[in-house]
């Protein structure tokens, strides 16, 4: 099952927690990954660990012109992109009323125009292959908003409408695209938050507990592969119960 | 007919499995040979490849019959 030996996949936001995991998983099920990332030397350490089947691609995607670059260059590493994950996000929490316009947009760009910038430079190989997976990494409050976090939510919410809408287009192509919500997950970005604000926010998971990186691997790992060709336009939301959607 | 006009004819008949005495100069990829929206798509990345030639999506737009295409091309090589 969910075996990707031949198939290869590029990765944004690689050198973060989940980003890694992702990385990892997908390596281990025999594919070969394109870690993609703004710091290179997370992607570099990474890229040791795994060993074989593993390129490190810098960009940063804030900057738009590196954004177009990078399918081309994943193609030429790699020969091909038949997974794209849209892992890379970033936060710039305000309150609304305190929100910039600077702040709205950087999020906006970096999370969702750089999504459909990718998405868009890795279609035209998948049509021709008649096979594709793209898995978009949104969040639990693209679903339910968050206080402080407009500019983040509407982003990921965005990718959500925006995987749907594409997930139609292509699904007579034999591509797919899906999106993974993940809940409260132990990394750098959750790391943030106060004890009061974990507590907090541990009182409403059912589970008990924040979720782990490679419980969100394992959504990517589904729905990357064959297996879950009959999936599309779908959100898994994981989440330890926390919003059961 | 010209060269131009068999290799892109080839190419229809291949992507939308229509009959070759079907694509006719007036033949609408939509309305007469049976694409959707997305084989169109398709059709314009197959021209591409075929000839070396980019077409910009709003040329794309406006290449509707199996004759518009031929024209493109061959003013585009």
């Amino acid at each position: 099952m969910f075996d990707l030996t031949g198939k290869s996949a590029l990765i944004t936001g690689a050198s973060g927690g989940i980003g890694a995991d992702i990385a990892r998983a997908l390596h281990a099920q025999g594919a070969t990954v394109g870690l993609s990332g703004t710091r290179t030397e997370p992607l570099e350490a990474l890229q040791s660990e795994l060993g074989d089947r593993a390129h490190v691609l810098p960009c940063n995607l804030s900057d738009m012109t590196a954004v177009d670059a990078l399918p081309k260059q994943a193609i030429e590493a790699m020969g091909a992109v038949d997974i794209l994950v849209n892992n890379a996000g970033i936060t710039r929490d305000n309150l609304f009323m305190r929100m910039s316009d600077e702040e709205w947009q950087s999020v906006l760009d970096v999370n969702l125009t750089s999504t459909f910038k990718l998405c868009k430079g890795v279609m035209r190989g998948m049509m021709k292959a008649r096979w594709g997976r793209i898995v978009n990494i949104s969040s639990i409050v693209g679903a339910t908003g968050n206080p402080g976090q407009a500019n983040y939510a509407a982003s990921k919410a965005g990718m959500i409408g925006m995987s749907k809408s594409l997930a139609y287009e292509v699904a007579s192509r034999g591509i797919t695209v899906n999106a993974v919500a993940p809940g409260f997950i132990a990394t750098a970005m959750t790391d943030k938050l106060t004890d009061e604000q974990k507590s907090g926010i541990m009182g409403q998971i059912p589970a008990g507990r924040m979720g782990e990186p490679s419980e969100i691997a394992g959504a990517v790992v589904y729905l990357a592969s064959s297996e879950a060709a009959y999936v599309t336009g779908a959100t898994l939301h994981v989440n330890g119960g926390m919003s059961m959607l | 007919m010209s060269d131009v006009a068999e290799r892109v004819k080839k190419i229809v008949v291949e992507h939308l499995g229509v009959e070759e005495d079907k694509v006719t100069e007036n033949a609408s990829f939509i309305d007469d040979l049976g694409a959707d929206s997305l084989d169109t798509v398709e059709l314009v990345m197959a021209f591409e490849e075929e000839f070396g030639i980019e077409i910009p999506d709003d040329a794309a737009e406006n290449i509707q019959t199996f004759g518009d295409a031929v024209k493109f091309i061959k003013e585009a090589s």
